[in-house]
């Protein structure tokens, strides 16, 4: 997915003049493209990502769009605050590119591993919060974020992730994208585990469980519009999502049926444990791991229905 | 670059004057902190605004302005008080500093007129001021990038990272003024991080460093007129400075970081401004 934003940023930045990419020393083997075409508006920081951060927002408020871009955690959590003082609360036009969102990075341990982003990015002002779930999704994005004034997070993955949409998409922050349909359960995701959940739901419909599944790709601005027809018309919400069990998409979810009252439906929630991800493995293993493998989302999926809605 | 422009000593001095006064009675009137931290960088801020920085009050966003970036965004009520006096918002303005629903909040905010970007945290203003000089550059404009920093923004990481890739990519259209009165919030600089020899550090680093008395408007106004120091190097003031000055019991005083001046304080300090003339 790396490459498809690459490539995708390369050619829009061909015809679009405002876009710098301020770097913090990491992109090896993808920024080459952009650096070479653009000498001019391409500058790595070394490694410091406050003063990425920082300079971006500098740029940035000067008309132009700054893209920074790390690995996981280094261009979000080391710099947490300029982006909540500098670009959020300037409104700036700043892009906050993570490569390898959630357990991308596998065996390389918790440093590399992304998994509170969502919760702790959502919860800034004017930040739009998106993880795309494969390919379509990730190139459509970076058109979506470009087009869209105002500093936009962007989890992006690292690999070749496997399709997840069948077919071409409509895709547009804030607007929820329908894999598939069906009327049994719903089944929320975002990011690059929405593989897992197609798998399970294909499953699913095997044993006669018609589930809708629902890329939630923006996590801010949330679509409530989608939760609360899913809800309405099938009376049983799952969210899966590659992230801490705090305050995440699920959590965004779960504020969107709140504040409409609880709807009286079926929920459930699957994240990975509240706890430090220390087992070594792939992203597969340790999905399998903690929780969040195909055969946990199939079985949450059942247990939810047999659930009783009310508390 | 733009034409170097001077004023009146005397000029200066009363611009000055009126910074502290504004300061001492906003602060007094919204029972807030850091005055001293304000009266340290009056004089400096005369000199930028009374004659080297480009900018129109009536046109805050004139596109070819010079950006200055106050770093240590909690003395942010001098900047208030020289905007004010330059007519960039009226000057009734500052009788609402700290107050309920009042237009100007106590660290330095970019929704008033005049004001580049919000700071108040600190190590924010330098990175920030190096992105403004890089666009600045990439445009092949000619507008300049100032920043005032503390002693305290120099104890950050991310202020020494700024510094570091400014010097690399030759960014002579920025200059670096510090108010360099050696008391930071819990105590002397010498007690709490030591900076000296600290133009010789900037000088390793690649930064073109003058070394001034940030009291005297003649040194101040010289040295701003001269930026850049050397062409090809972003330029670094280091402003010698008194915390509280211009009140005598807050000069070089830890204490004139916080509370506020009651009623008969404030007609002393006053009376000490006036006197002073």
């Amino acid at each position: 997915m790396r490459k498809v934003f690459n490539t995708e940023l390369l050619s829009i930045a061909q015809r679009d003049k405002r876009i710098f990419m301020i770097l913090a020393d990491i992109g090896y083997g993808e920024i080459e493209p952009f650096a070479q075409a653009f000498p001019d508006r391409y500058f790595n920081c070394g490694v410091a990502e406050q003063a990425m951060t920082g300079i971006a927002c500098g740029v940035a408020m000067e008309g132009n769009i700054a893209i920074t871009y790390s690995i996981a955690n280094f261009p979000t959590l080391r710099c947490l605050e300029q982006i909540r003082n500098d670009v959020c609360y300037h409104n700036a036009n700043v892009k906050i590119v993570i490569i390898g969102g959630g357990m991308a990075y596998g065996p390389l341990g918790i440093s590399h591993h992304s998994t509170e982003d969502l919760a702790i990015m959502r919860a800034l002002p004017n930040l739009v919060v998106v993880a795309p779930c494969d390919f379509a999704e990730a190139q459509a994005a970076v058109h979506a974020m470009i087009a869209h004034e105002g500093p936009v997070y962007y989890r992006c993955g690292y690999k070749k992730e496997p399709p997840v949409h069948d077919g071409p998409i409509d895709f547009r922050f804030g607007k929820a994208l329908t894999v598939r349909d069906g009327r049994d359960a719903t089944i929320i995701f975002t990011g690059t585990i929405g593989y897992n959940c197609k798998l399970a739901a294909e499953q699913l419909a095997a044993d006669g469980v018609q589930c809708r599944l629902i890329s939630l790709h923006t996590v801010k601005p949330i679509d409530k519009d989608a939760i609360l027809r899913s809800a309405r018309e099938t009376g049983a919400i799952i969210t899966v999502e590659e992230h801490n069990a705090m305050g995440g998409m699920g959590g965004a979810v779960a504020e969107v049926l709140m504040d409409a009252g609880g709807l009286g439906i079926r929920t459930r929630r699957l994240t990975l444990p509240d706890v430090n991800v220390c087992k070594v493995g792939s992203q597969d293993w340790l999905r399998e791991q903690y929780g969040l493998g195909v055969r946990h989302i199939v079985q949450a999926v059942k247990d939810t229905l047999a659930s009783s809605p009310a508390m | 670059m733009p034409k170097p422009r001077t004023n009146t000593p005397v000029a200066y001095r009363d611009l000055a004057k009126a910074i502290r006064c504004h300061c001492l009675q906003m602060t007094h009137r919204g029972k807030s902190g850091h005055v001293g931290s304000m009266l340290s960088m009056a004089d400096l801020l005369a000199v930028l605004y009374a004659s080297v920085l480009k900018v129109d009050p009536a046109d805050p966003k004139w596109p070819e302005r010079d950006r200055f970036i106050l770093s240590k965004g909690h003395g942010g009520a001098a900047v208030y008080a020289v905007l004010a006096e330059r007519g960039f918002f009226p000057k009734d303005w500052l009788n609402t500093y700290y107050l309920d629903n009042g237009k100007l909040s106590g660290h330095i905010s970019h929704h008033v007129p005049g004001v580049e970007f919000s700071t108040g945290s600190l190590g924010h203003g330098l990175p920030v001021a190096v992105g403004m000089a890089l666009a600045a550059r990439q445009a092949g404009k000619k507008h300049r990038v100032f920043c005032l920093l503390s002693d305290g923004d120099c104890n950050e990481g991310s202020t020494w990272e700024a510094i570091a890739f400014a010097a690399q990519h030759h960014f002579d259209n920025l200059t670096v003024i510090v108010d360099y009165n050696r008391v930071q919030a819990l105590g002397k600089m010498e007690d709490v991080i030591e900076m000296e020899p600290f133009a010789r550090k900037l000088e390793d680093f690649r930064w073109a460093v003058q070394e001034i008395d940030g009291h005297d408007y003649v040194q101040i106004e010289t040295a701003l007129n001269q930026v850049p120091f050397v062409s090809g190097k972003p330029s670094w003031l280091l402003a010698r400075t008194i915390k509280g000055k211009g009140v005598s019991w807050m000069e070089n005083t830890v204490a004139s970081h916080y509370g506020a001046v009651n009623d008969e304080q404030l007609a002393k300090a006053l009376k000490e401004l006036e006197v002073a003339q």
